[in-house]
């Protein structure tokens, strides 16, 4: 850590950088891309969901084996939510959270002056570039990107051609970075606390990284071995999840004695888990956002760690309730279904104590905090809609209908996307030393949120009238035959959604250079980050804070001021 | 209703829909008073120089109050939800129809027990896409897959079941009202996923019985 005080040129200052906070910003700006590039994925499906079949003329020239005179053939649309959830799962959500907040925030809000292991954190980002490339390049491979889905179930995505091939290589390069951050991560949070930073003086967001870390470093691995095992089934001709007997296109495999079923385990072991990669940092982002604008102390701060800790262990729990309908023992289904429901209660603590520290607050409706508020009125459905999906003779219908499609877009856009927009309103003046519009920030604040309950509340409703997921064209089915009005209303919403989101990069941009100076400390916080200049110095602090305070201390009775700064000594 | 359950048409859809309804019910209550109160909050307790922020940590009892509660309806949900999948996915009841589906890229093989009465024999009776229920009889279906994993559907039956290659699956059914449905491909399984599409068709027991012997006469010519 110590070499790096001394100015390096500006290859090393900003593109191989080595400073937590420039690595922080470099995985903000690529998944802010990635989200655009998922975003635009997912308005070629809406196109093809509003108006089944109709030419998009320009997109004949784009792509004219996918979209031949604009018309969409069936492959294409298989690669387009393929790559739409791969893209925003992996390179959209997971590095805005772990990889932007939790390079940019670990160090500075623990008073460390960088990460534990610098040049471990370079490598983290810089496999996700290359990781990016190869996953796209699908596109230009023979028969296309990878159109198996996300899951990538076996045996289709080893019957499937050469873009399944670079989808795998892209989710092993990104889950290797992901590990190197963890391991960062943890072995930062534990060894580098400032003086008097105590595990239970640590502000919500960095206990909510460090258990992120730690599910991680667990369930990652399980990934990668996965999907080698698949390439293997794919490339080396060993049969992991090949079955004796198939016959595929009347071309019978000779590859035989795998279980299909066992992808799905290893798969789901790793990717429910994701799913709590993608919504904890989310959960601590919004505990730190909401005490400040409430000007009071986080309800309940012990019962927010355990109640965090406890939903990161029973998600290792849960991960079957995907494959209540998969052909596995339903005996099996009961003890996944208890872990699901179990899993409630942790997260009901946290959704009342978040509304407890509202109770009797002096709230201030800045941006950041109209995107925290926001977030607990969509993720409560996204919570919700799950107790229909836990409970398996349920489950039996909604699953993989668009029942589900809505769960889970309330969950990563609703939880995820709007706590990532909280943070990143919130930390952008200390990131770049300018505050953002607050006017435009809540204007497009409230359009996403009018726009994104259009597109996707309307998902339930499919999903219970049996309209299936990742349907090409769902006029194929007479009970579906009357749904084509409502899609077509989501089509429409989904175009002003993603048009909105010009505003906030907008905004970003024009805040980034013209935006008025933040100061240290725009929202009167309590945390160290904001004891240090806007943006922080190479090395985050001129002398290493000492901590006395819990991270919460708003409105304290009898000061002068209505936050008590974690490094106050008095 | 246009954007809502189909009318369900299987003996143990009705109890689904119950248990989906009392679902709605919970999560709707809490919804609304969740919401209710974020909103109320956010109103009352909007900035106000003159009233400063109260100051406090947590109050056990509360804390206490809102674990055990949702523990509670969960519990309750999870227990209801056991009984029934226990009833639809526990061993079958007696049978007096068994049905073969193969599912393949992108057809559904069905099959029915020919003259010996037996399935899995070369006198089977087979169609393509065309699966024929009798009302009222406990229908036992058998279910693989040729190649990958396809999704059978039913969505008026409230059933549905990955079809596996190399596992056979076994999903019962019981017909309560005669009619035309359809089957739907529920898993990804390749570009013509979307038109895996397979009808049902629910006819009295004689019918039934009718339409098996024309389709063995005519399997015979």
């Amino acid at each position: 850590m110590t070499e790096t005080h001394s100015r390096p040129g500006f290859v090393r200052r900003y593109i191989f950088s080595t400073d937590h906070k420039i690595i922080g910003i470099q995985f903000l700006f690529t998944s802010l891309t990635m989200l655009l590039v998922g975003g635009l994925l997912a308005m070629l499906i809406r196109w093809q969901l509003g108006w089944p079949g109709h030419a998009l003329g320009f997109m004949g020239t784009l792509a004219p084996n996918g979209m031949p005179g604009g018309v969409m053939v069936p492959e294409y649309y298989n690669m387009l939510f393929t790559m739409h959830g791969s893209i925003m799962i992996f390179f959209g959500i997971i590095p805005i959270l772990v990889g932007a907040f939790g390079n940019y925030l670990i160090p500075l809000k623990i008073g460390a002056p960088d990460m534990a292991f610098p040049r471990l954190n370079m490598a983290s980002y810089w496999l996700v570039p290359p990781a990016i490339a190869v996953m796209l390049s699908g596109f230009f491979m023979e028969g296309g990107a990878a159109s198996a889905g996300w899951t990538s179930y076996a045996p289709l995505s080893i019957t499937l051609g050469p873009g399944q091939t670079c989808w795998i290589v892209a989710v092993l390069l990104v889950g290797t970075s992901s590990i190197l951050g963890a391991i960062n991560y943890i072995a930062t949070i534990i060894n580098l606390r400032a003086p008097g930073m105590s595990f239970f003086r640590m502000p919500m967001s960095i206990w909510a990284l460090f258990i992120t870390a730690i599910v991680t470093l667990l369930a990652t691995p399980v990934l990668a071995s996965a999907v080698i095992l698949l390439l293997l089934d794919r490339t080396l001709g060993t049969m992991f999840f090949l079955p004796a007997g198939m016959v595929v296109d009347g071309v019978a495999w000779t590859q035989a004695g795998g279980q299909v079923i066992m992808w799905q385990h290893l798969f789901w072991f790793y990717s429910h888990p994701a799913v709590y990669i993608m919504i904890l940092p989310v959960f601590g982002i919004v505990s730190d956002i909401l005490p400040n604008f409430a000007r009071k102390p986080l309800f309940g701060y012990h019962s927010m760690v355990y109640a965090t800790s406890t939903i990161a262990v029973l998600g290792f729990l849960v991960w079957a309730h995907h494959m209540f309908v998969s052909g596995m023992n339903p005996a099996l289904g009961t003890s996944f279904m208890v872990a699901t429901m179990v899993i409630a209660v942790p997260t009901g603590v946290k959704f009342f104590n978040w509304l407890a520290t509202l109770w009797g607050g002096s709230i201030r409706l800045t941006t950041p905090m109209v995107h925290a508020c926001i977030f607990l009125a969509t993720f409560l459905i996204g919570g919700l809609t799950g107790i229909f999906l836990g409970s398996m003779p349920v489950d039996i219908y909604a699953h993989d209908t668009y029942f589900v499609v809505g769960h889970l877009h309330y969950v990563l856009f609703g939880g995820s996307l709007f706590g990532a927009f909280a943070g990143i309103t919130y930390w952008f003046p200390k990131m770049f030393g300018r505050m953002m519009s607050e006017r435009w920030g809540k204007i497009h604040a409230v359009l996403t949120f009018v726009f994104f309950n259009a597109v996707m509340f309307p998902m339930f409703f499919l999903g219970l009238a049996g309209m299936p997921r990742r349907i090409y064209d769902y006029t194929q089915y007479a009970h579906l035959a009357h749904v084509g009005g409502l899609n077509r209303m989501m089509s429409v919403s989904a175009f002003i959604l993603f048009t909105a989101q010009a505003i906030f990069v907008v905004n970003f941009f024009w805040s980034l250079f013209k935006g008025k100076p933040a100061g240290d400390n725009p929202w009167q916080s309590t945390t160290l980050e904001w004891t240090t200049a806007s943006p922080p110095p190479h090395g985050n602090f001129a002398t290493i804070p000492t901590v006395h305070h819990g991270p919460y201390e708003y409105s304290v009775p009898g000061r002068a001021t209505d936050w008590l700064p974690q490094s106050s000594p008095s | 209703m246009k954007y809502w359950l189909p009318v369900a048409v299987s003996s143990y859809g009705v109890q689904v829909d119950r248990l989906f309804m009392a679902i709605l019910w919970i999560t709707g209550i809490i919804f609304i008073l969740v919401e209710g109160l974020l909103l109320w909050c956010l109103i009352r307790y909007r900035r106000r120089d003159s009233r400063p922020a109260a100051y406090f940590h947590g109050n056990t009892t509360l804390e206490l109050i809102w674990t055990v509660i949702p523990a509670c309806i969960v519990g309750y949900l999870a227990f209801a939800s056991q009984r029934l999948w226990a009833h639809i996915q526990g061993p079958p009841p007696p049978h007096q129809v068994e049905v073969g589906v193969k599912a393949e890229q992108f057809a559904w093989n069905v099959s029915y027990p020919g003259p010996d009465g037996r399935l899995g024999t070369p006198d089977d009776l087979t169609t393509i896409n065309q699966l024929h229920l009798p009302v009222g009889q406990v229908v036992l279906v058998n279910l693989s897959s040729k190649d990958v994993i396809h999704s059978f559907f039913l969505p008026q039956f409230r059933l549905k079941r990955d079809a596996v290659p190399g596992i056979t699956g076994r999903v019962w059914l019981q017909a309560t009202a005669t009619g035309h449905f359809e089957i739907v491909c529920a898993e990804l399984c390749g570009l013509g996923h979307y038109r895996m599409r397979g009808f049902v068709t629910v006819e009295s027991p004689e019918a039934f019985q009718a339409w098996v012997n024309e389709q063995l006469a005519a399997g015979q010519t």
